[in-house]
């Protein structure tokens, strides 16, 4: 039985960048579809608003370890392989993609009915009016959200694990397995998340305190 | 698509589901007590309680489910304190609640005026009493809707508690796909449940705040966004 | 052709009818002030002009365009038509020239340094030239409001509607955006606005509009309609509103 020393801490800070970098790409790619839900949840159409908002609440209520257990093992029985990489990003870019789009949704209907007229008046079209207008001020609006959002996906990142993605948590179980000394390998794991998760929590916070006391000067 | 193998085996899903809502509703019920002790705590007494509560809200609040509950279950025995999977799951969910719900209530009470402090104790109220009717009832009524989606979100996260061997929904999902081979028609099916508990529970703390809170309409309802356990 | 043509326009929300049957015509260079009591249906009648409120039934047609929902023929429309709202409604995300600058840079197509110029020009007619580079949060309400006609200017209109547009004003700030309407109306800007100030309805504009419950109540030479109000509503209102 080997002991808990500097190459499994080592090793365990690997699985912790593996952590940023899911976390990143699940962003990215769910960032993209978000917006797309939540432009199409503002759309003039019924149809698209529907679309959107049935998939908005069905994603928001269901487990993320079931989106993950359904592109990862559903997908392999119906014959597409999917890597656990892949599989985790998917999953977690579905999972931020439900979220992001709700919370984007709502900065962007925060942004003043008058600015829609007014830019409407000078003849701009809808993507322009959402391109020079609405997204510049719903952008600014929504940081706070956004990044309060971005603590949760770390947190969610660590279920991914369970597909045998090396990321933060498995990491640490792995070693675990090794070592039998989960004390201090959970609190090692325990206090990174908390290092990644902790200054997000505290900008995001801070960006709200701006955002107030701009909005009421 | 063949269902027929996965509903065949009805009675271990509803087990299951049992076990997901006992599980659930037990780390709701706790974890408001909880959190209206801290949430007192953190007022009436001094300052270094203040920090205590502070430290262990930030501390759930940025460290992943998962961690917190292996913590508890392979953490703990090193140390001496021992307990199964399901005890360590329900101690799991109501520390995690607990201080999710300690920071929403504390906003809502943050949204109580000073004045109406000051009008409860001008009516001879004990501090007690000030704190049950005239800070906690409105302040309760306020943040409910937030509390409803947060308890929603800590019954999904529930589903993480099969990574300790609890047959709740999601680990009853794991036996009958290894049993049947049948993985996608299994999360499909489990999948659906969830959906069904979750719209439900929603439907449900919705009306119980209703009927609890029967000013909840008549006051201005405090926009804290829950987030995920 | 008239620049604004209104014929027998109705227009409801939901049950309530704010417009029973509207009428008028707007010659090239006339300026018609609407006025009436809140709820009596001047704005709106405003606000279908520019197409922002849709019309049940009847007719509009401004400088030359038709008046419906397409949104490609609304945005023609609109290039010829500006409108100055009550809250002034600058962009606060740019700068002053920025706001006045972004319409005719990316829908008329006019180049930067062109841009920058005719932007000049309009702060220039406003008033304001040391404020290209400001943000309107750092612009006190009359400038703001100033700022809002130079940006509709800036499209080179040729009609202007105004909706209340001092309503929102402390007392001292309302001069100085009436000033500017007055010289425009000067320069022969054919002007449409809705108003409280009956001194300016009554100096400046042509043509003098009295609405009530949802149609045109009184109408005439300004003057005429001031000294000689012929309904009761209208005496009730002018005595009423007379500052």
């Amino acid at each position: 039985m080997t002991t808990f020393g500097w190459p499994e801490a080592y090793f365990i800070l690997r699985g912790a960048s593996w952590t940023i970098a899911l976390t990143v790409i699940a962003f990215v790619i769910g960032g993209l579809i978000g917006g797309v839900f939540a432009i199409m949840r503002l759309s003039r159409s019924k149809l698209l608003r529907r679309i959107a908002a049935g998939y908005i609440l069905v994603i928001q209520s269901i487990p993320v370890l079931m989106v993950l257990f359904m592109s990862y093992y559903g997908l392999s029985a119906a014959g597409i392989e999917l890597p656990p990489f892949l599989a985790a990003s998917a999953s977690l870019a579905i999972y931020a993609s439900a979220y992001l789009a709700e919370i984007w949704r709502g900065s962007i209907e925060s942004v003043p009915r008058q600015q829609w007229e007014a830019s409407a008046s000078l003849a701009l079209t809808t993507p322009q009016q959402y391109r020079y207008i609405i997204l510049p001020q719903a952008i600014r609006i929504s940081l706070p959200p956004t990044v309060g959002f971005l603590v949760q996906l770390v947190k969610n990142t660590s279920i991914v694990q369970v597909v045998g993605f090396v990321d933060l948590m498995r990491a640490g179980m792995l070693v675990n397995n090794a070592t039998y000394q989960a004390f201090q390998i959970f609190t090692l794991v325990g206090a990174i998340y908390f290092a990644i998760c902790f200054p997000l929590s505290r900008l995001s916070r801070h960006l709200e305190k701006v955002m107030n006391a701009s909005r009421s000067h | 698509m063949l269902f027929q193998d996965v509903i065949s085996r009805w009675p271990m899903i509803l087990n299951g589901v049992m076990l997901t809502l006992t599980l659930s509703f037990v780390a709701i019920g706790l974890g408001i007590v909880l959190a209206t002790l801290l949430t007192g705590l953190r007022s009436l007494a001094g300052a270094w309680a203040g920090y205590i509560v502070d430290a262990y809200v930030e501390l759930m609040r940025n460290t992943p489910f998962l961690v917190q509950l292996f913590m508890i279950f392979f953490g703990l025995p090193q140390i001496g304190i021992r307990m199964n999977g399901l005890e360590a799951s329900l101690l799991a969910m109501t520390l995690n609640l607990a201080a999710y719900s300690t920071e929403i209530i504390r906003a809502g009470v943050d949204s109580i005026h000073k004045s109406q402090i000051e009008a409860g104790l001008a009516l001879a109220m004990s501090k007690r009493q000030v704190l049950q009717y005239v800070v906690l009832q409105p302040a309760f009524a306020r943040v409910w809707p937030a509390l409803s989606s947060q308890f929603v979100l800590m019954m999904l996260a529930s589903s993480i508690c099969s990574f300790v061997s609890v047959q709740e929904l999601s680990g009853t999902a794991a036996i009958i796909e290894a049993d049947t081979f049948r993985s996608f028609e299994t999360y499909i099916v489990v999948t659906l449940i969830y959906l069904v508990l979750a719209l439900s529970l929603k439907l449900f703390l919705n009306w119980l705040g209703h009927r609890i809170f029967p000013q909840v309409s008549g006051l201005a309802r405090l926009d804290t966004k829950a987030e995920a356990a | 052709m008239p620049a604004v043509l209104i014929e027998n326009v109705h227009k409801s929300f939901g049950d309530l009818e704010v417009l029973k049957g509207v009428s008028v015509t707007v010659e090239s260079g006339q300026v018609v002030a609407l006025i009436g009591r809140s709820g009596s249906g001047k704005s709106t009648l405003l606000r279908c002009i520019n197409g922002l409120e849709a019309i049940n039934s009847g007719r509009i047609e401004v400088a030359g365009h038709v008046v419906d929902q397409d949104q490609k023929r609304l945005r023609e429309l609109r290039k010829d038509v500006g409108i100055v709202f009550q809250s002034y409604n600058l962009f606060p995300h740019l700068t002053v020239g920025q706001n006045i600058m972004l319409s005719p840079r990316i829908t008329q197509n006019v180049p930067t340094a062109q841009a920058e110029k005719l932007a000049k020009d309009v702060l220039a007619q406003v008033g304001l030239s040391e404020k290209f580079d400001s943000y309107p949060d750092n612009l006190s309400g009359g400038q703001q409001q100033r700022v809002a006609i130079a940006r509709s200017l800036a499209m080179q209109p040729k009609v202007m509607l105004f909706d209340e547009v001092t309503s929102a004003l402390d007392p001292e700030l309302t001069g100085e955006v009436l000033l500017v309407m007055e010289k425009l109306a000067k320069d022969g800007m054919t002007m449409l606005l809705v108003t409280h100030e009956m001194a300016f309805a009554r100096n400046v504009a042509s043509t003098t509009i009295f609405m009530h419950q949802g149609k045109i109540w009184e109408s005439g030479a300004s003057k005429e309609v001031f000294a000689n109000p012929q309904t009761p509503e209208m005496l009730n209102f002018v005595s009423a509103g007379a500052k």
